[in-house]
């Protein structure tokens, strides 16, 4: 009985998606061989899946280096954003002093700085990648980590205080697995940005075999189903990144839905 | 061991400890040392609250006055309830006992320290009106945290949660999470936790507030049982009147704005241990609580109410 309710459940949630998609694609795949659409404006669906396929080895190289950036700015960006949050939820100075820049930060079009940072690292590394996706994700788990260290209820903070709790063990016990929710929601979000915005920084210069890089060689050599296959290999890319951070939310978060 | 970096250990000095004392003539005079009172029974008591003013500052440098030089005496051992209407300063009174707070003026001491020594010393229990679980650990872990907290052995720590989780009757619940269970029984595990290191006084804010009335009175019952078998003393803050009076030695009856003692009535129920259902039908129990009714309600009956009266409060 159960098994079939989730097996109908998630065939409901499933399928809706799932169809629209396969409907999004026979109207695209339609309109282009029906208005002859040219390739360079929009190739037909079936076009790029078979350019995807014969060049599967490329797209997962480029998906693995610039895979490699998002997920170290991703890790970096995300410690530093934490740490951060942690200081400016026990110093009030801290925080005060840090607010300007981290709105700064969040402000500034973080891609932008590519190409600064290309002269400051040399065009042939990859450290200006990883450090525009690094000060992308700080940002959104700086804020929700410091959104989330601000929730602790007042009656959890009296019962730290009458047990005489440092304000170390007060943090450890009470304060960071309060905050878990919402540092998982600025992981979550931050996931997406750090693949964007390490595959964007890709344009500005730096060395080729990303995704980016790709994408505008393909297009500049009018292969443009190639560089959909590029553009679909982006959106898996982006797509593991969200689902990875999903995942790891659910698990560790499913205990404190009461 | 556990490291404090909130308070220094050595008590601070008793002139550090009243900033301003000497606005209440009371307070100084039990300002030098509350524990050195050669003139005092000798008996220490667990809690001694001696003209004590907290007022909150409100909007546009107006002042609230939760609590208007109050003074009151717990023994060791007994059972004190307050009761009285909201805002009058009961819970902000047991706040400030337990040092979540500090005085305006007066003094508070426990057990003869200074109030904020004696938190830091952990020298009570506490229990609020909300459970005040940490809904990602189990309930075991709940009881444990304040042994937890400071240093005590896992083994040590393992035995103690059995004792108390069979104490309050949740032994086959040790590892669920509170949101599994419900607020009675959450609210056990709050006053499992807030006897975890065998407090000599346990503070309880309404702790039984949210509760349906027949859990309320299963848990009234376990309470005493409770406290019958642990000797601690207990201030109890409530606004039900068959509650005060059926686990109380004594009930402090409160008045609002601003929040003083308007009367201490001594109820002779017998000991705790002889308390039980059948108290709840009796004659002396129903006479107790319109007592206890007409104190609040504050009318011309205070003449005959003095009668009950203790000679604690000094206003």
């Amino acid at each position: 009985m159960r098994d079939t309710a989730t097996s109908n459940g998630l065939w409901r949630t499933a399928l809706p998606p799932v169809l629209l998609g396969l409907i999004v694609v026979a109207i695209w795949q339609l309109a282009v061989t029906a208005l002859e659409i040219k390739p360079f404006i929009l190739p037909g669906p079936f076009a790029i899946g078979e350019q995807f396929s014969a060049n599967l080895a490329n797209v997962w190289a480029g998906m693995v280096v610039t895979g490699r950036n998002a997920l170290i700015g991703l890790i970096v960006g995300a410690i530093l954003g934490i740490l951060a949050a942690i200081v400016s939820a026990l110093l009030r100075v801290f925080d005060e002093m840090a607010a300007p820049i981290v709105a700064a930060i969040a402000v500034v079009p973080i891609v932008a700085l590519a190409p600064v940072l290309y002269t400051m690292f040399g065009a042939a590394a990859e450290t200006a990648r990883q450090i525009v996706a690094g000060l992308a994700v700080f940002v959104p788990v700086y804020f929700n980590t410091l959104k989330g260290l601000r929730m602790v209820s007042p009656v959890h903070r009296d019962l730290m205080r009458s047990y005489a709790a440092s304000s170390w063990q007060a943090t450890k016990t009470v304060t960071l697995p309060t905050a878990t929710p919402y540092v998982f929601t600025g992981l979550r979000i931050a996931s997406s940005l750090a693949v964007i915005s390490s595959l964007i920084a890709e344009y500005f210069g730096g060395p080729v075999g990303g995704l980016g890089k790709s994408i505008t060689s393909a297009a500049a050599s009018s292969n443009y189903g190639l560089a959909w296959a590029y553009v679909l290999g982006s959106i898996l890319l982006g797509l593991l990144f969200y689902c990875a951070a999903l995942g790891l939310e659910k698990l560790v978060t499913r205990r404190r839905s009461g | 061991m556990s490291v404090h970096t909130e308070g220094t250990p050595p008590a601070r000095t008793p002139a550090a400890g009243m900033p301003t004392p000497a606005a209440s003539a009371s307070a100084a005079a039990t300002a030098p040392t509350a524990s050195v009172l050669p003139n005092r029974a000798p008996v220490i008591p667990a809690v001694e609250v001696t003209g004590v003013s907290r007022i909150f500052p409100g909007k546009k440098g107006a002042t609230v006055t939760a609590l208007d030089t109050v003074s009151m005496t717990v023994a060791p051992g007994e059972f004190v309830s307050l009761i009285g209407p909201s805002g009058c300063g009961k819970s902000t009174l047991m706040r400030l006992i337990a040092d979540l707070d500090s005085p305006t003026t007066g003094s508070i001491t426990v057990f003869g320290k200074p109030a904020r020594q004696a938190r830091i010393d952990q020298d009570y229990g506490i229990a609020f009106q909300q459970a005040g679980l940490l809904p990602w650990r189990t309930v075991a872990g709940n009881i444990e945290l304040p042994l937890e907290l400071h240093g005590v052995g896992k083994a040590a720590r393992r035995s103690r949660v059995a004792e108390l989780i069979e104490l309050v009757g949740l032994s086959d619940f040790a590892n669920h999470f509170p949101d599994q269970l419900s607020g009675g029984m959450q609210q056990r595990v709050a006053i499992a936790r807030s006897l975890a290191e065998s407090p000599s006084l346990l503070l309880m804010d309404e702790p039984f507030g949210a509760l349906d009335e027949m859990t309320r009175e299963r848990m009234q019952n376990e309470l005493v049982r409770i406290c019958g078998e642990t000797g601690a003393a207990v201030v109890f803050v409530t606004h039900s009147i068959p509650e005060a009076v059926f686990l109380s030695d004594r009930v402090v009856v409160m008045s609002p704005r601003p929040g003083r003692i308007r009367d201490v009535l001594t109820v002779t129920l017998g000991d705790t241990g002889e308390r039980g259902e059948n108290l709840r039908e009796e004659e002396q129990f129903f006479r107790a609580v319109s007592h206890v009714r007409e104190l609040l309600h504050g009318d011309s009956t205070g003449g005959e109410a003095s009668g009950g009266a203790r000679g604690v409060d000094v206003r």
